[in-house]
């Protein structure tokens, strides 16, 4: 390894990266978007669910009922409508999610003290959000049964208490069950993760497209510093990545952050490592800069979008899909900026993860420098 | 005429064979959309089974190994560590090992015996809120059924009960929940269908801008400029591989969603395919329109990184439009991701026919008109 030569090479990338200002300003300015829309607009929250109403009993305990349900934060009533015929059009339409018919006879039922069936509809397409309304739907209707019931039975002179068991839901890390708080330390890492392997996946595909690949064999350089020359600046720019948008998950959207900066910067350093590498392992592979990309959206994207657990729990997939996620780096990073944004963990209880992201880094970075040798040679 | 069929000929044939010809590039064409099906189809799944979770028992009573038993036999969760105080609780939480903890205190079937309300203490880590909050709702139905269950013994005893609560244990109100459209609500029939959107606005709008772009870095611009050839030619042998390619694809991912993934396919196939036509219309005009204003091929790809995000995160793919602020709500009326996602999720799941949809396939064909037009003319500039 030749400093000086590495000095060199990262000079002349640092200057190639500034200079291209859309590509640059992309790096930067994507994430931010990205979290700015996360932060303010994309929610998995299931609130304020689109309801509609037939009420054919129109007396005040229907109404009660449907007050109930209006009240509450998870569901807003879109429209009311007469018959039961419209609500398959109006599900169609995506008017609603879901339509509550109450059938006329409920209330001198409800007042009998007799069975009263009502029935809900939801709209299943999207199942998560239908599982979700469902659940709190019976919850809202849950909760008045039992007033009913020991509204009759107090009225009736027996005395009990409400129900033997109660229960009592405590939600550590993030009480309030905001989803910004889990998307966006997990966000972080995709972002960087696309950003960074993205950039330097056309590195040296550009340099054999445009023919300065063959001045650059000319040069006494070797795989090795070719490689660190070429990651320095976009360890830089990762590096920049992650603290605006780390920055502005916590100041703008006050995004808890409970760890230790310190393991942070170790988890992202590593982290960056390996997945510039892979990048640069793309750009060795691939015959054109298209090649370049389809690999890297393909190698990438998906995987740490999908496979990291970065919103949908890997406990939930299928066994062999579950194994594919061990070599997927961004699952390791997306749990450790988990722990330090929410749990307040760091390197002592994540280091199997810190330990996994430091042998991917490794062994990317081997392979790339013994690939862009063989190609220098 | 006969000219400019033999020229756009050759031209079709040209991009087709560059595009086939290449083994890596053929693996681009079929991998994206089998990955993002084998992906969405079992990796995209926010539906929970046998949560993994901890139980901390401090009460070792008949009825709290009753009340643990119910949780354990209900599907939803499985206990996989038994612990015996406080501290473990933070450790399992903070590793993650567990989703949950149900603790029992003491005093639990003391209090219930002697009449009176007990505790029941459900810790839930919420890292993942979706997952939290249907550890919730799924933690309070099962203490519900239990609750139910002890009154059930009460009115069998005491029959003077029964003609105060006539409608006895289940509860006055009666609620029937139907689930139309998805019955098993499976995640896969909601996401499965969109791949088709996805996949066209990726690999799709991705090949056109490249294919374009590239033709400027190589050089090749300048020659194709010396001949004969028409803007409107050029255009069409640059848009129409890249729109087979996609029905191609459309092709596949519908045969592998319906055969093997079992996702319902209620809609008119024709139906399908023309809006697909109208789809691709705007995703190639978007292409096209990326390709003028690149410069080369990194900054194609990066410019359609810069509208391919935006677009599928507004379009409803994964996070509901309904839950945006409502200036970003109005937004969404602008993405042909949106409209295309209604349609196809429509067609598969709902049946939907013509009558239904076509406000959306309106909105779509105006805006690839438009994108089109505007697209059309920034080429034509350059070719002149």
């Amino acid at each position: 390894m030749n400093i000086r030569r590495i000095k060199a090479l990262a000079k002349k990338e640092s200057i190639v990266v500034t200079r291209d200002t859309r590509s640059l300003g992309a790096a930067i300015f994507i994430p931010l978007l990205m979290i700015f829309m996360f932060g303010y607009a994309l929610s998995l929250d299931v609130d304020r669910i689109p309801l509609l109403i037939v009420d054919q009993d129109k007396t005040p305990s229907s109404r009660e009922l449907i007050q109930r349900l209006g009240d509450s934060r998870y569901f807003s009533i879109a429209r009311y409508l007469d018959r039961t015929a419209e609500i398959e059009p109006a599900l169609n339409r995506r008017e609603a999610l879901m339509a509550l018919v109450v059938p006329s006879g409920y209330s001198s039922r409800v007042k009998e003290g007799v069975k009263s069936p009502i029935q809900a509809i939801f709209d299943g397409s999207d199942s998560n959000t239908a599982s979700i309304a469902s659940g709190y739907f019976q919850a809202v209707t849950n909760g008045l049964n039992m007033e009913l019931q020991t509204g009759r039975l107090k009225k009736a002179g027996f005395k009990m208490a409400d129900m033997p068991l109660e229960p009592r839901i405590r939600v550590w890390f993030n009480p309030e069950l905001k989803s910004r708080n889990f998307i966006i330390p997990g966000l972080s890492a995709i972002i960087i993760n696309i950003i960074c392997s993205f950039l330097t996946s056309l590195l040296i595909s550009r340099e054999r497209e445009t023919g300065t690949l063959e001045q650059l064999i000319s040069t006494p350089i070797t795989g090795g510093e070719l490689l660190v020359g070429k990651l320095l600046p976009f360890i830089g720019v990762g590096l920049t990545v992650m603290i605006l948008v780390a920055g502005a998950g916590i100041l703008i959207f006050g995004v808890p952050f409970r760890g230790s900066y310190i393991d942070l910067f170790i988890a992202t350093l590593l982290f960056l490592i390996g997945t510039l590498s892979w990048g640069l392992l793309i750009s060795v592979i691939a015959k054109n800069q298209l090649q370049a990309s389809q690999i890297a959206m393909l190698s990438v994207m998906l995987p740490s979008f999908l496979l990291s657990g970065f919103i949908y729990p890997i406990e939930n997939m299928p066994i062999v899909l579950q194994a594919i996620t061990y070599i997927v780096p961004a699952r390791y990073f997306v749990e450790i900026l988990k722990g330090l944004f929410l749990k307040g963990v760091g390197l002592s209880v994540l280091w199997p993860q810190y330990l996994a992201l430091a042998v991917y880094a490794f062994l990317i970075l081997n392979l790339a420098r013994r690939k862009l040798g063989r190609r220098l040679l | 005429m006969k000219l400019f069929l033999n020229r756009l000929r050759v031209m079709l044939l040209k991009e087709l064979v560059q595009a086939i010809r290449d083994p890596r590039l053929r693996i681009l064409i079929v991998g994206p959309p089998l990955l993002q099906l084998i992906a969405f189809g079992y990796a995209a799944n926010l539906d929970l089974r046998n949560i993994e979770i901890a139980l901390y028992d401090e009460d070792r009573s008949p009825l709290s190994r009753e009340l643990a038993f119910t949780f354990s036999s209900s599907g939803y969760f499985r206990f996989t560590t038994r612990i015996t105080n406080p501290e473990e609780m933070t450790r399992l939480m903070n590793t993650g090992k567990v989703k949950a903890i149900l603790h029992l205190g003491p005093d639990l079937s003391a209090r219930v015996k002697s009449g009176r309300t007990a505790l029941v203490q459900v810790i839930v880590g919420g890292t993942n809120s979706n997952t939290a909050s249907l550890v919730q709702s799924y933690s309070l139905q099962i203490i519900e059924r239990f609750n139910r269950a002890r009154l059930k013994e009460r009115l069998n005893r005491n029959p003077a009960l029964k003609k105060v609560l006539p409608a006895g244990v289940s509860g006055i109100i009666q609620p029937e929940v139907r689930v139309w459209y998805n019955v098993g609500l499976l995640s896969r029939n909601y996401y499965v269908p969109a791949i088709i959107a996805m996949v066209i606005m990726t690999v799709v709008l991705m090949l056109t801008a490249m294919a374009v772009v590239r033709e400027k870095e190589v050089g090749t611009m300048e020659q194709i400029m010396v001949t004969p050839i028409r803007p409107f030619e050029f255009i069409l042998g640059k848009t129409i591989p890249f729109a087979l390619i996609g029905i191609g694809q459309t092709t596949l991912i519908t045969a592998v969603g319906v055969f093997w993934f079992g996702v319902p396919m209620r809609g008119h196939l024709l139906l399908l395919f023309a809006s697909l036509l109208i789809y691709l219309l705007s995703s190639l005009a978007l292409g096209l329109l990326i390709s003028t204003v690149s410069r080369n091929q990194q900054q194609a790809l990066v410019t359609t990184f810069f509208f391919f995000f935006p677009a599928l995160l507004f379009s409803g793919f994964i996070f509901p439009i309904a839950n945006m602020p409502e200036v970003i709500q109005y937004m969404t009326y602008l993405n042909p991701l949106r409209y295309f996602l209604v349609i196809i999720r429509g067609l598969f799941l709902k049946g939907a026919g013509l009558d239904v949809l076509w406000p959306q396939l309106a909105a779509l064909l105006a805006i690839g008109l438009f994108v089109m037009t505007l697209a059309v003319r920034r080429v034509s500039k350059t070719l002149d």
